[in-house]
């Protein structure tokens, strides 16, 4: 068939041009839109900066390697209460271990209970979000008013029932704060997919013989993506904040372990006395809870696509 | 002479907005009602009427994205209202749709080279390697260049992005499309460019089109025939220049002098309508033209007028006739 | 004269660069003239209307020129002064009626606001006066409806509560960005006739912004062409649509599809597309469109010419004047 059509202004380009373009990195744009976030990429570094830490502890102890200062579990009644000092740069604690070996054992704690936990809770809440959103009808109002009912509970406490459920423990801990997030993706999740669905692309994708299976993966889902990106990522410094709070209650990890929570309950009675028992452990659980947070915002912004710098 | 490519026969399609608590509809909303007509092949029939009335509920209906409440859509002799879901599906090769918004019809996160190839490898039209051939074919068909073809649609313009969308359609080589108001989004003078190229695509390749609108004008230049429809019915149906030359029912009339005429030395007496179009939800009874309509009779509230064919080939419902 | 905006330009400070939306226009409006402002998307127009009401948002501002008001200049007032001003003296209807009510206040609420903060109105007296504008512009049954919530009416009754909203103060001068667009064609005709009512009762001026010249040759007295933050052309109506001059105006007419219009033939196209503002062809801006270019256009920019009652922007007709 002839070209009867030129609308390009400048037509040479139709006749001269015989390479295809490479297709725009998406990524790469994305990357570009969080650089220019300052307080993004601090909050990037800080997590950088735990994960290196966390890895490193977790190898170094699967080689039987010492890497840390001290023996984050190593108790010595004659060391308590020492102020911070060049030994014991954060001090000692009330059974006399050192604090900075124990908060730096608590980071690869506190980062796999987050991630592990919101592992959990993303995978359940999304297939659970995507069939209600897009079924609709007697599976959406079933599938929402459970969630309902579970959001209508306070985490915290929702958490303490699942832990008195199954007990006490680490991994006790992660599923239940698991559990208490699916709601929360679940809604995010149907929503957007409400928001999508009834865009004109979709039906397209539809009309041209799209089954359904394929429509939410390829349609809808990577439209939604974004939205749970961030929220997943908001979702890890919450699920730090869970352990941390199931911590300090007693519930979640269990002595000997650093988890820095724990410690902060622990320090209760010593906040006059020994305040930086309880002023190392909160920095640190503030510091990554705003680190996440900071990524997060950061990246609806990157990931919202008018915003990104074109 | 010419093939009925596209039967509909009596479609209704009902919403029902309120039930009561044992699950009875209360509110209807009747979107289309009792709706018939036949498209022949090769053929542009333009279908005609403002917010509401229904005409683009007809066309999601033909591509299967509604179901009909009843009525029938018998496509080459087959009924299509008959067949379990996957096998009408497998009717998307011949039946095609075309988007009104260009900014909401093409997938943000697709190349438009994707975006064309999808309908040929999901329907297993080609064997992977001519794939890409096809949509430099197609792009080059639609005035779009080979080297933007893992371009994303924000990249483009409007007109452009509704190129894509055509394209799409084009790419399972069907044979009905149904075209969902293609250019009131665009500007005027690319306007002119997509009515161009939808014309000429329908020489080149023997397609038949639906053509959806709201204005007259757009209409005329494209369609063979013409269908009005208010409030879910079909109120006329005409060859196109029978229906300019002669409009017989009375809303058609009013349609026609409202559109602004370009040329001010053509002045002429305008018919404005009173009121609001009315709401799809719990029509009266009658005819559902009655509470705007400046011909109205006595009987026009008590009984719907049926359609029938007053001059040959020319259909109106209304009880002047 | 009402109004008089002296060479005016507008534009905008991307990232990419500044982009000049409205570049060195002029035009005036006298008293109850209904004057147009044709163009399609990029062209201006409606930064235009929103630099006169003062309603540009950053990074958007006036670059220079003067809007001359009653000999009042808009671009030097502030905020507070053109608030004075807006909605009493001039007032503005939009597109899209549905957005520009406030979907959580009644009708009768947003109309009196209106009514009590420039004309200090008792409430009662506002009410009263709410009403009355209402069934001016043909709602019926206008006391009970006064009372209705937006999404409680349908897209023609909003841009007439728009326009009660926008007449209640009997403004000088009404703009009216694309008033009729986003409405069936049997409503537009009713919000027209209604513009010519209200201009017949209060001699109000209105400035008309649109792409359609349908509504353009049904309502305006004259109208201005606008192409890339420029004005192409300028007539009286008629003159406009009988003898066009510019190749731009002479393209947009004949590519609309005409009811009147008997062929089958294929519709003239203006070839191209509008140019990227960032990226604009030397010399004019419409060169790289038109028909008729010669080396000249490619080189520089014409100036604004007066030729046989129009103005126009256009080396065609220097070269002609120049032959004289």
């Amino acid at each position: 068939m002839k070209i009867k059509h030129s609308f390009n202004s400048d037509e040479n380009q139709l006749q001269a041009a015989e390479y295809v373009e490479k297709p725009e990195s998406q990524l790469k744009l994305m990357w570009e839109t969080l650089r220019q976030n300052k307080a993004a990429v601090v909050g990037l570094f800080i997590i950088g900066l735990l994960v290196l830490i966390a890895l490193t502890v977790w190898l170094s102890e699967l080689m039987g390697k010492q890497i840390l200062p001290y023996d984050p579990n190593y108790s010595d009644m004659s060391q308590s209460f020492i102020w911070p000092n060049a030994q014991h740069w954060f001090g000692t604690d009330q059974l006399g271990r050192d604090l900075f070996s124990r908060i730096l054992d608590g980071t690869k704690i506190s980062l796999s209970v987050g991630v592990a936990a919101v592992a959990i809770s993303l995978s359940v809440g999304v297939i659970l979000g995507a069939t209600a959103g897009y079924r609709g009808g007697k599976t959406d109002t079933t599938i929402m008013r459970f969630m309902d009912i579970m959001l209508a509970i306070p985490s915290i406490l929702l958490a303490i029932a699942f832990m008195a459920a199954l007990g006490k423990g680490l991994d006790k801990a992660i599923i239940a704060i698991g559990l208490v997030s699916i709601p929360e993706y679940a809604r995010i999740v149907r929503g957007s997919i409400l928001s999508v669905k009834e865009n004109d692309y979709v039906q397209a994708a539809k009309i041209i013989g799209n089954k359904t299976s394929r429509i939410i993966y390829k349609h809808i889902l990577p439209n939604v993506i974004s939205v749970i990106v961030v929220r997943a990522t908001l979702g890890i410094s919450s699920a730090v904040l869970d352990t941390a709070a199931l911590g300090f209650l007693g519930l979640g990890v269990q002595p000997p372990f650093a988890e820095w929570g724990d410690m902060l309950g622990r320090a209760r009675g010593f906040i006059f006395s020994a305040p930086y028992t309880l002023i190392f452990p909160g920095i640190a659980i503030t510091i990554t809870v705003l680190a996440f947070n900071l990524l997060g915002d950061g990246l609806r912004d990157a990931l919202d696509p008018k915003s990104r710098i074109k | 002479m010419s093939e009925v490519l596209m039967d509909v026969q009596n479609l209704a399609k009902h919403f029902v907005i309120d039930t009561d608590f044992l699950g009875r509809p209360v509110t209807v909303l009747k979107a289309v009602d009792n709706v018939s007509l036949s498209i022949n092949k090769g053929e542009a029939f333009g279908l005609v009427g403002e917010s509401g009335c229904g005409k683009t509920t007809l066309g999601k209906i033909l591509v299967n994205l509604y179901k009909p409440t009843t009525g029938k859509i018998i496509f080459e002799g087959k009924d299509l209202t008959a067949l379990d879901e996957e096998r009408r599906r497998s009717y998307c090769k011949d039946i095609q749709m075309i988007f009104q918004d260009p900014y909401a019809s093409l997938n943000p996160k697709m190349s438009i080279g994707d975006i064309i190839a999808e309908p040929i490898i999901i329907n297993r039209l080609l064997p992977k390697s001519q794939v890409e051939e096809r949509v430099i074919f197609l792009l080059n068909c639609v005035g779009l260049a080979r080297h933007q073809r893992n371009r994303y649609p924000h990249e483009f313009s409007g007109g452009q992005r509704q190129r894509v969308g055509i394209a799409r359609a084009l790419a399972v080589e069907p044979k009905l499309i149904v075209c969902d108001e293609p250019v009131s989004a665009l500007d005027v003078s690319i306007q002119a460019q997509v009515l161009n190229l939808l014309g000429d695509l329908k020489e080149e390749f023997g397609l038949t089109y639906l053509f959806i609108a709201h204005g007259l004008n757009v209409i005329k230049h494209i369609s063979d025939r013409v269908g009005v429809m208010y409030l879910g019915k079909l109120v006329e149906i005409a060859p196109k220049r029978e229906l300019y030359a002669n409009p017989l029912h009375p809303y058609t009339q009013a349609l026609l002098s409202a559109i602004p005429v370009i040329n001010p030395e053509n002045k002429k007496e305008r018919i404005i309508l009173e009121g609001d179009v009315p709401s799809p939800i719990n029509t009266p009874k009658g005819c559902r033209f009655s509470s705007r309509c400046f011909k109205e009779m006595d009987q026009c509230k008590l009984n719907e007028p049926a359609i029938k064919e007053v001059f040959p080939d020319h259909f109106v419902a209304c009880h002047l006739f | 004269m009402l109004l008089e905006v002296k060479n005016m330009s507008t534009e905008f400070k991307l990232k990419r660069g500044i982009v000049k939306a409205v570049d060195d226009i002029s035009f005036t409006i006298d008293k109850g003239e209904i004057l147009a402002i044709v163009g399609e998307s990029g062209s201006g127009k409606s930064v235009t209307s929103l630099s006169i009401m003062g309603l540009l948002q950053k990074p958007g501002r006036i670059a220079s020129g003067k809007i001359l008001y009653k000999s009042q200049d808009l671009s030097k007032l502030s905020p507070k002064e053109m608030q004075k001003l807006r909605g009493n003296q001039i007032s503005m209807i939009f597109q899209e009626p549905m957005t520009s009510l406030n979907p959580v206040w009644r009708i009768k609420d947003q109309i009196m606001e209106s009514i009590m903060t420039h004309l200090r109105l008792s409430k009662k007296e506002a009410l009263a006066r709410t009403i009355e504008m209402l069934d001016t512009v043909g709602i019926p049954s206008a006391a009970q409806r006064a009372n209705d919530y937006p999404h409680q009416m349908s897209g023609g009754m909003r841009q007439r509560v728009m326009t009660a909203m926008a007449l209640a103060c009997e403004p000088e001068l009404l703009i009216a960005d694309e008033p009729t667009t986003a409405l069936d064609v049997t409503i537009q005709a009713q919000i027209l006739e209604l513009l010519f009512r209200m201009r017949e009762k209060f001699n109000m001026a209105v400035l008309l912004i649109t792409h359609d010249l349908g509504v353009v040759s049904e309502a305006a007295d004259r109208v201005i062409v606008m192409y890339c933050g420029k004005i192409v052309e300028e007539a009286e109506v008629r003159s406009l649509f009988t003898h066009p001059l510019h190749p731009y105006t002479v393209g947009l007419l004949q590519s609309i599809p005409q009811i009147d219009d008997d062929s089958d033939k294929r519709l003239y196209m203006i070839k191209g597309m509008v140019p990227n503002p960032l990226n604009m062809p030397s010399g004019c801006s419409f060169s790289d469109r038109c028909d008729h270019t010669m080396e000249r256009c490619t080189k520089e920019s014409p100036e604004l010419q007066r030729i046989d009652g129009h103005k126009v922007r256009c080396f065609l007709y220097e070269e002609a004047r120049e032959g004289d």
